[in-house]
């Protein structure tokens, strides 16, 4: 048993044990269960830190079903450390998020809670096909719950539309990996991955496309990319504050994650020939994403669509195929997990406040709070990409990753860079500066104590990341070399090694 | 050298006022303030007395800050002797005007605030002239655009300020747009964005090639330089940016921000040499915004107004020497105008001040006398700004205009009208502010010493200025050009000058009556002129409200919600029908299960009997 495995495991156990304690104490046992899991993923980073390892550390391979062979095998690499601190880090902040607002069902939610760490961490970590779907299936159900219990008006129809848009791509994912399993003979995505590389394992282009599509719009609609996000709106402002930041800041990287573990080296072939098109996507959805987000009147609404404008450049920078692009792409996908998350959790002070997710009902906010104005303030500047903060790291990376590859691709997207400040600062300006009427006036109060310990991890970030990158970036590039290295591989190439192995069969 | 303290001493100022200012007494957030950037200005003294005049770059290297694939971006800061004249600008002027700050908010709420932005101001700016890449120079360009938003919306609880704020943010933004895609094109060609990597790549290439691609890079520098020095087109920021305080308008919107695109032009020299195209667009850019602004100079009543555009057309005179080669006399005017522009603004900050926040020239008049110190130092401020020999203002424009005449006569004579608009609507303020009878009704009084020092210490710089050879120090770096024979071109310019003041004394103050009939027999020139030529308007209609209003009926309720969403729900009620029908054959009555049973036998039987099916 590895340290990954124990923080695999330890979220399953917190949700089984959850269920099992009295409710009155279910909100301190998930904060400290949650944290104990933080505390115990930190160690994750012990190999990258004194070395950069090349492949994965921290591997389990065992049998879990016999036949068909499916395999619990796990393993971390540069691409998954991030995002499985990424989730562990947040699920305590969601915990304290939610410690009022969540008044009902209390020890239900925070199970749920759990459950949805476990499945997240699953899905970065598994490393055999199947058991990556299983893990994908299993955050929804957490998810689907989290929106139709404890969310707002409309809460069925959002996660009902949640639930089905997210199965109808997983079942091509399905239907895809068995038929690589049919191929492959094995289910174990390392072996696979092998095999393709090796080139032995080839499909003709018609279905190495359609296997690249079935996976591609699973993760897509999971992104969101343009055409496929009208199912996130709803989820947000339906959501509790913890689940539009569980949401927001992990559960979208599992599209963004798939596309570069499993679309990219699987299918290089046709994820290059998809590149023009689906960067076609990804920029509309950039541009698409602010202009709709700009005339937007509730708050989540607002910032949900710009989770598509922004997710938009994580889509780009992979489909450069270049090291910046997808190193800015990885990297962004971190950013709009911290500022993402921390906006949708500023969002949440104010509607514990005021009650109501309208722009029109604040006004004035600056006046009553400075210092939950202050947060928010630069919470804004790092989501329009302000140098020094985190998202500016991201965005520059991927766009000159995407000037490398069509300097027209960089010329439009960098249009989303102009109209996120526009959207980002009018909210600003209307929710914040002003006079306070009677309402924000008499119902806004400042930050209280465990407001702040829940934000402040998530500022210190964005500082931390925009000015010293080095502390991140090393294992992501090192993945990324190896990602690009398997993509690069043309065909032909894959089909000339594969001539001195028929000939030692023989 | 430890050239990283010039920077920080402002940075420490910042988080101190920032996080404890609240709880600290005003003298203690002032003494932070101000002791933080004289700290760094006696830093840059002591930089500048080691390195003396150097004909290098010094660099420092501090730590790898973005390193993927091929580039690998440090944060790097280097001194040469460009970067030691706005050094000297930035903390000096700088510190003159946090100075005068004090006594100019001592009344105002949020003093710690206003405090803390003014630090981080001066730490942006100061990342920006030192940072030694791009990159760098774009963190303290977009930090220092931020200070500016805050600064504008200082006072948060007025809807005017803040849409101003916002407008300054998104203007520049529009320009950085230009200047981070040029950027990427100078990092595809050049594989790094160090400014002594890139440049020595340039000089290393043919004198006569012309590449297209640089052409587009320094074009698109200019977007980014034209958003934050105001430059048509986007100059429309600025004036409006006059609804932050006054020492705000006088350290960022006059001294130092604004003329962060002439700094970065000059910093890109190499570059602009190999495209005369681009060049050419500087020039035509920089003398017509400095004739358009000047021209609604001429008609502005508030007299924050009147110097905001002055600044555009006194930016745009920058332009024009950097369009013309002559890239010291821009940065020579950059020094100067952050001499006299910052007095005007003081000036009149203590002028608003002493009249309890009015600022109508309308409602001025006669305070010669009630505030004399503040009177002396502005016409201080005007003699330099018209370009009345010897004063700072009549040199650097002295070597703008010879540029120009030998660039090319026509933007000569353009800037040679603009000279005489921009006496006469300086002069025009000024007498309407000092001289004949007051026609308000507060109670003028001097400012305090806190206020009139920095002005005293300005005044003397704006006379004698002008003798600080800034082009001799920039020799190394640009060559200066071949002196022209014709003194001519000089004469006429002090003429234009000088006539721009007598006409000023003529029309405000020998005979009141002619400016009013002149506008009334003028009425349609003056009503466009007055109204800015309607740009403002031009914008919102062609530029805002389209997409606004596109966004949310074509995007959000048409694509959105009518068409994708329609789709998805329709898809929804598709299955739910199919499903709805099938439910029929699921109903659990086993009489209708053997009727189906039935009906499916006869169709296989009559299937068989057409096809001979069990053969």
């Amino acid at each position: 048993m590895t340290l990954l495995d124990a923080v695999l495991f330890l979220p399953l156990i917190g949700f089984a044990a959850l269920l099992l304690i009295p409710k009155q104490s279910s909100r301190g046992a998930a904060l400290i269960l949650s944290l104990l899991v933080f505390i115990v993923s930190l160690g994750l980073i012990g190999p990258y830190w004194f070395a950069n390892p090349s492949g994965y550390v921290f591997t389990t391979d065992a049998v879990w079903i016999n036949s068909p062979p499916i395999r619990y095998h796990v393993g971390l690499d540069g691409l998954s450390l991030w995002l499985v601190l990424l989730t562990t880090l947040l699920t305590p902040i969601s915990v304290a998020v939610s410690w009022k607002y969540i008044d009902h069902r209390v020890k239900e939610f925070y199970a749920f809670l759990m459950l949805l760490e476990f499945g997240l961490i699953g899905v970065f970590v598994a490393l055999d096909l199947f058991l990556f779907y299983v893990f994908w299936e299993i955050c929804l159900v957490p998810m689907y719950f989290l929106i139709g219990i404890w969310g707002h008006e409309r809460r069925i129809y959002a996660a009902v539309k949640f639930f089905l848009y997210t199965m109808a791509g997983s079942v091509l994912m399905l239907a895809a990996i068995i038929y690589l399993y049919n191929r492959a003979g094995t289910f174990d995505y390392v072996a696979i991955l092998s095999q393709i590389e090796t080139g032995r394992l080839a499909f003709p282009p018609r279905v190495e496309m359609l296997l690249f599509l079935a996976f591609f719009v699973s993760f897509a609609i999971k992104v969101p990319l343009f055409p496929l996000h009208t199912w996130l709106p709803d989820a947000h402002v339906e959501a509790p504050t913890a689940g539009s930041v569980m949401l927001a800041s992990v559960m979208l990287k599992m599209g963004t994650y798939g596309l570069l573990r499993y679309c990219v080296p699987l299918f290089p072939d046709a994820a290059r020939s998809s590149a023009p098109w689906v960067a076609a996507l990804a920029i509309t959805g950039i541009i698409y994403g602010a202009l709709v987000a700009l005339v937007q009147p509730n708050m989540k609404k607002l910032v949900a669509y710009s989770s598509v404008s922004h997710l938009g450049f994580v889509v780009l920078g992979i489909f450069s195929f270049t090291q910046q692009g997808l190193d800015g792409a990885v990297y962004q996908m971190l950013n709009h997990g911290i500022s993402t998350g921390a906006l949708f959790i500023l969002v949440g002070y104010l509607y514990e406040r005021r009650h109501s997710l309208e722009i029109a009902a604040y006004g004035g906010v600056a006046t009553p709070a400075p210092n939950l104005s202050a947060v928010f303030l630069i919470t804004t500047l790092a989501s329009i990409g302000l140098p020094s903060l985190n998202n500016f790291v991201g965005e520059y990376l991927v766009l000159q990753g995407a000037a490398a590859a069509h300097f027209t691709w960089t010329a439009f997207a960098a249009l989303g860079v102009i109209l996120s400040a526009c959207y980002m600062l009018w909210l600003y300006q209307r929710a914040f500066f002003g006079k306070a009427s009677e309402g924000v006036a008499h119902h806004v109060y400042d930050l209280t104590g465990r407001e702040w310990a829940a934000i402040v991890p998530l500022i210190a970030l964005m500082v931390w990341m925009g000015t010293f990158t080095q502390s991140f970036l090393p294992p992501i590039r090192a993945q990324n070399a190896r990602i690009l290295e398997s993509a690069r591989r043309l065909k032909t190439e894959r089909v000339q090694n594969l001539v001195p192995e028929a000939i030692r069969a023989r | 050298m430890q050239l990283w303290l010039i920077p920080l001493f402002p940075f420490a100022g910042f988080l101190v006022n920032g996080f404890f200012g609240r709880r600290m007494s005003k003298l203690a957030v002032s003494l932070v303030a101000c002791g933080s950037v004289l700290l760094s200005f006696l830093w840059v003294l002591k930089t500048i007395a080691a390195l003396g005049a150097p004909e290098a770059a010094y660099l420092e290297h501090y730590y790898s800050w973005i390193q993927s694939g091929a580039l690998n971006i440090g944060v790097d800061f280097a001194v040469d002797r460009l970067t030691e004249v706005m050094l000297l600008v930035v903390t000096g002027v700088g510190f003159l005007i946090h100075i005068y700050a004090v006594g100019y908010m001592a009344h105002e709420g949020g003093y710690y605030r206003f405090f803390a932005y003014f630090n981080l101001f001066m730490f942006f700016m100061l990342i920006l002239v030192l940072g030694a890449n791009f990159l760098l120079l774009f963190v303290g360009w977009e930090g220092v655009g931020l200070c500016s938003y805050l600064l504008i919306g200082f006072y948060f609880l007025e809807k005017f300020a803040t849409d101003a704020g916002n407008k300054a943010f998104i203007v520049n933004r529009i320009g950085d747009f230009g200047f981070s895609l040029a950027v990427f094109l100078i990092a595809l060609h050049f594989g790094s964005l160090d400014f002594g990597r890139v440049f020595s790549l340039v000089k290393d290439m043919p004198v006569e090639a012309r590449p297209g691609w640089i052409t587009a890079i320094c074009l698109l520098l200019l977007v980014g330089a034209a958003g934050k020095s105001a430059q048509i087109p986007l100059y429309v920021w600025l004036p409006d940016a006059m609804a932050g305080p006054t020492p705000v308008s006088a350290l960022i919107h006059a001294a130092t921000m604004v003329t962060a695109g002439v700094y970065m032009i000059t910093r890109s020299a190499q570059l602009y040499l190999h495209s005369p195209f681009a060049l050419n667009i500087v020039a035509i850019i920089g003398v017509a915004t400095a004739f358009l602004a000047a021209s609604i100079g001429l008609v502005q009543n508030d007299i924050k107004k009147v110097f905001a555009y002055s600044t555009v057309s006194q930016l745009g005179y920058m332009f024009l020497a950097l369009g013309c080669g002559a890239f010291s006399a821009g940065i020579f005017h950059l020094m100067t105008h952050a001499f006299f522009k910052a007095l005007l603004f003081l000036g009149a900050g203590s002028v608003i001040h002493a009249l309890s926040g009015e600022q109508d020239l309308r409602n001025m008049g006669g305070l010669a006398k009630k505030i004399p110190i503040t009177c002396a130092t502005l016409f201080c401020a005007g003699v330099a700004i018209a370009g009345v020999p010897p004063f700072s203002g009549f040199h650097s424009k002295d070597a703008i205009l010879g540029a120009a005449f030998e660039y090319s006569p026509w933007m000569y004579w353009l800037g040679v009208v603009t000279a005489f608009m921009t006496a006469f609507y300086v002069f025009r303020a000024l007498f309407l502010c000092f001289f004949g009878s007051y026609r308000g009704h507060h109670h003028p009084h001097e400012s305090p010493l806190v206020m009139w020092a920095p002005l005293a210490v300005l005044a003397a710089l704006s006379l004698g200025g002008g003798y600080i050879n800034v082009p001799k120090f920039l020799e190394p770096m640009f060559p200066l050009a071949a002196e022209s024979g014709d003194d001519w071109t000089v004469y006429v310019s002090v003429a234009a000058g000088l006539g721009g003041i007598a006409l000023a004394y003529l029309f405000y103050v020998a005979a009141p009556s002619v400016p009013e009939a002149l506008a009334g027999s003028l009425h349609g020139l003056y009503r466009l002129i007055y109204n800015k030529y309607f740009v403002d308007e031009l914008y919102e209609e062609v530029v805002v409200r389209p997409v606004v209003d596109g966004s949310r009926t074509l995007l959000w309720r048409g694509a959105d919600a009518s068409l994708i969403d329609g789709a998805v729900n329709g898809i929804g009620r598709l299955a739910r029908g199919i499903g709805g029908i099938l439910k029929f054959a699921q109903n659990g009555y086993i009489r209708d299960y053997a009727g189906w049973v039935v009906l499916g036998s006869i169709a296989v039987v009559i299937y068989m009997a057409f096809h001979g099916g069990a053969r």
